[in-house]
């Protein structure tokens, strides 16, 4: 057995399961748990652990889907770029078919554009190394997890010299829309599954504001099947005794603290500023720019483009579904109009979208 | 968004690969059903039945740990041929070349081709070759055709597949892509996982024992397992439940797709069968296959029953259930 193996044990799983069952089973109220992050919702859906879950326990999924988040306005500039001469750009996979306003990266791949799919956004930088005359943008979306390496190679690629490297930066920090979910009366959580990763980066201190401003229990939780069944059940207690803190479930990896070397190459390279999140709208505080010192490395100042006007697209619940006030399969485009393969939404499209995930596993 | 459009999508396999067959390519040049779609034609020739089927190789790197694009090329129209039951006799091979390629190269790639074509006990008797110019193409492109002749009485087709049946793989799932994708430039990850390109012509010879109890065989390549078996739902009009727990996948193979994300059950074979047979028979089939070089890791993974048409479940390893749907969009493009 392997390590991760044991995170994956069907008798620790059903014990668990059974510990809920039982410590629910005097509830006349559902208790609902949101899962903010994307890798939970894929973990949920992937080991179909809704169906070991009593009826009284209901998990709904948040605004942790970094794709999902980023609004159409981003696309389109990153679409508007990609068209220019002499421009290659580099992005996760999960980028390429996520709609814009009237294209997506991957219908300008089918006509021309040069888009390629790095696993590390030093991978983009290589690109920028071994194609000197062209400009390389690399799609700088995703959360505290995964700005850090972005941050990581910018500072590479000053340190190589390069003047042909750019990130388009759309980073979003965690803490700020839970506040805001919390805060509103039409979505009652009862508790919050929080990140895993994210957590490991920012420490699960970021969350004690949402303990004392609203008294919603939190617990920092794993991705395994046995850690969110935990966190879980965790939540379920905190709410028989009437409590509301924060808990670390997956100690083997997060701190109170956090990862202080990120933190710093975080507060480095970027700045905070307010970010429009899709479904959400502006959010102060929200997101992370490129910090005027490295400018030179903002693809949105270094490289002036006309952007298209933006268009949204109608009926498309991705807004709701994030915020978890509209399940996947309550929106009327879902697996209608709005599949995998021809997308409406991001939710659809990302690994970790909450429409994708109910799609692939859900049904 | 423009429809018109060919997407990198198209050839992956899976919903979009069947959409543009099912709207476009088949609607104008063929009129057969869904049901009847298979990995060859079956032609009924006077005194008996021919198996004919055509493939064509695109993949990139052209070398990989465990093959290159002129076994597969062979292996795979081999497979499609030995997935209808019949014994593959003779091979076509088309070629086209980038200018600038390198001879040497392409002398190793046709040295792979006659010796997996001698492993196979097939035999290469016609061919083509063009040269495109450079930019035009990538290197190589292969295409073979393959015909067989079809010895037996047995219906072996996508559309066979009977309430209570039982789904077995010949062994692990998703080398091939791995194998492929750790040897793409930009990622180099040391897998340890070679491709499982082989002929299973052998393999099948022996299971067509089974007899009537051998339902349908289907080589799960691009979109892998969970693709074809959605497909042979489909046509068999099922409900197919998998099992995780029994699923055999190499841990290097796990560790690669925890890593980038992707699901073993989508990516691609191409030294895979899938035989989905009779109940009775499963026992034997597993001895056959395990007793095989080509089948050592062997294993029952799920079962057929009435139900809703063509969906396909899994039980979890932790004991939870959920869908399995056909690969959306594509997973690792140019995996063969």
């Amino acid at each position: 057995m392997n390590y991760s193996d044991q995170f994956r044990d069907k008798d620790l799983v059903t014990g668990l399961a059974r510990r809920i069952r039982t410590l629910t089973s005097g509830l006349d109220k559902p208790l609902t748990f949101m899962e903010v992050c994307g890798t939970h919702t894929m973990a949920i859906y992937q080991f179909g652990l809704r169906s070991l879950l009593p009826p009284q326990v209901r998990l709904i999924s948040g605004p942790g889907c970094p794709v999902c988040v980023t609004p159409n306005g981003y696309l389109d500039r990153a679409i508007a770029l990609c068209r220019l001469p002499d421009v290659i750009v580099a992005t996760f996979g999960d980028m390429l078919r996520v709609p814009g306003s009237s294209s997506s990266l991957m219908e300008e791949r089918a006509k021309g554009a040069e888009i390629k799919i790095v696993y590390s956004p030093l991978d983009a930088v290589q690109i920028a190394v071994k194609h000197p005359g062209k400009r390389v943008i690399f799609l700088g979306v995703g959360f505290e997890t995964t700005a850090p390496t972005i941050a990581g190679s910018i500072l590479a690629a000053q340190k190589l010299g390069l003047t042909n490297y750019f990130v388009l930066a759309s980073h979003k920090t965690m803490p700020e829309p839970m506040g805001i979910l919390s805060a509103d009366p039409e979505l009652s959580v009862d508790g919050y599954l929080c990140p895993a990763h994210v957590s490991a980066i920012i420490g699960a201190d970021a969350y004690r504001f949402l303990c004392e401003e609203y008294q919603v229990p939190c617990v920092v939780t794993g991705f395994e099947p046995t850690d969110v069944l935990q966190g879980v059940e965790m939540l379920v207690r905190q709410r028989l005794a009437g409590e509301s803190k924060v808990e670390i479930q997956y100690s083997r990896v997060v701190s109170w603290e956090g990862n202080a070397k990120a933190q710093a190459i975080l507060a480095q390279v970027f700045t905070p500023f307010d970010a429009d999140w899709r479904g959400i709208g502006m959010l102060p505080g929200s997101g992370l720019k490129i910090a005027e010192p490295y400018a030179a490395y903002d693809a949105e100042l270094a490289i002036p483009v006309a952007v298209e006007p933006l268009k949204e697209h109608r009926g498309c619940q991705c807004g709701e579904i994030l915020k978890g006030k509209v399940a996947p399969y309550d929106c009327p485009l879902f697996g209608t109009s709005c599949t995998p393969e021809s997308p409406v939404g991001a939710c659809m499209v990302s690994s970790e979208g909450t429409c994708a995930a109910a799609y692939k596993y859900g049904r | 968004m423009n429809n018109d459009l060919i997407l990198l999508g198209h050839g992956s396999g899976g919903k979009l690969s069947h959409q543009l067959l099912d709207d476009l390519i088949i609607a104008k040049l063929s009129q057969t059903p869904v049901r009847g779609q298979n990995d060859a034609a079956l032609l009924q020739i006077a005194g008996g039945k021919l198996a004919f089927t055509t493939d064509s190789y695109v993949v990139d790197p052209i070398f990989f740990p465990g093959g290159n694009i002129g076994d597969l090329a062979v292996n795979g129209t081999v497979n499609d041929l030995a997935m209808m039951g019949a014994r593959p006799l003779y091979l076509s091979v088309g070629l086209i070349l980038e200018e600038g390629f390198s001879k040497a190269e392409l002398s190793l790639i046709l040295d792979s081709m006659r010796t997996a074509a001698e492993g196979a006990g097939v035999k290469i008797v016609t061919g083509d070759t063009k040269v495109v110019p450079k930019g035009k193409g990538d290197r190589i492109f292969i295409n073979t055709s393959g015909i067989g002749v079809v010895e037996h009485d047995l219906t072996i087709d996508g559309a066979s597949g009977k309430p209570g049946d039982q789904v077995i793989v010949n062994g692990t799932i998703g080398d091939h892509g791995i194998a492929v994708l750790s040897a793409r430039e930009g990622l180099e990850i040391d897998s340890g996982i070679t491709s499982d390109s082989a002929a299973l012509n052998g393999l099948v010879e022996e299971l067509l024992a089974l007899g009537g109890g051998l339902h349908v065989l289907r080589d799960p390549t691009r979109g892998g397992v969970a693709t074809t078996l959605k497909e042979i739902a489909i046509q068999s009009g099922v409900t197919i439940t998998l099992d995780e727990a029994s699923l055999p996948i190499n841990s290097g193979v796990k560790g690669v797709c925890a890593i980038l994300g992707l699901d073993p059950l989508y990516v691609a074979n191409e030294g895979k069968l899938l035989a989905i047979v009779a109940p009775e028979c499963a026992e034997e089939a597993l001895t056959i296959m395990r007793r095989h070089p080509q089948g050592k890791d062997a294993a029952v993974i799920g079962e057929l029953a009435e139900g809703p048409d063509g969906r396909v479940q899994m039980k979890t390893s932790v004991g939870g259930l959920r869908g399995v749907e056909m690969l959306a969009g594509e997973q690792l493009p140019r995996i063969c």
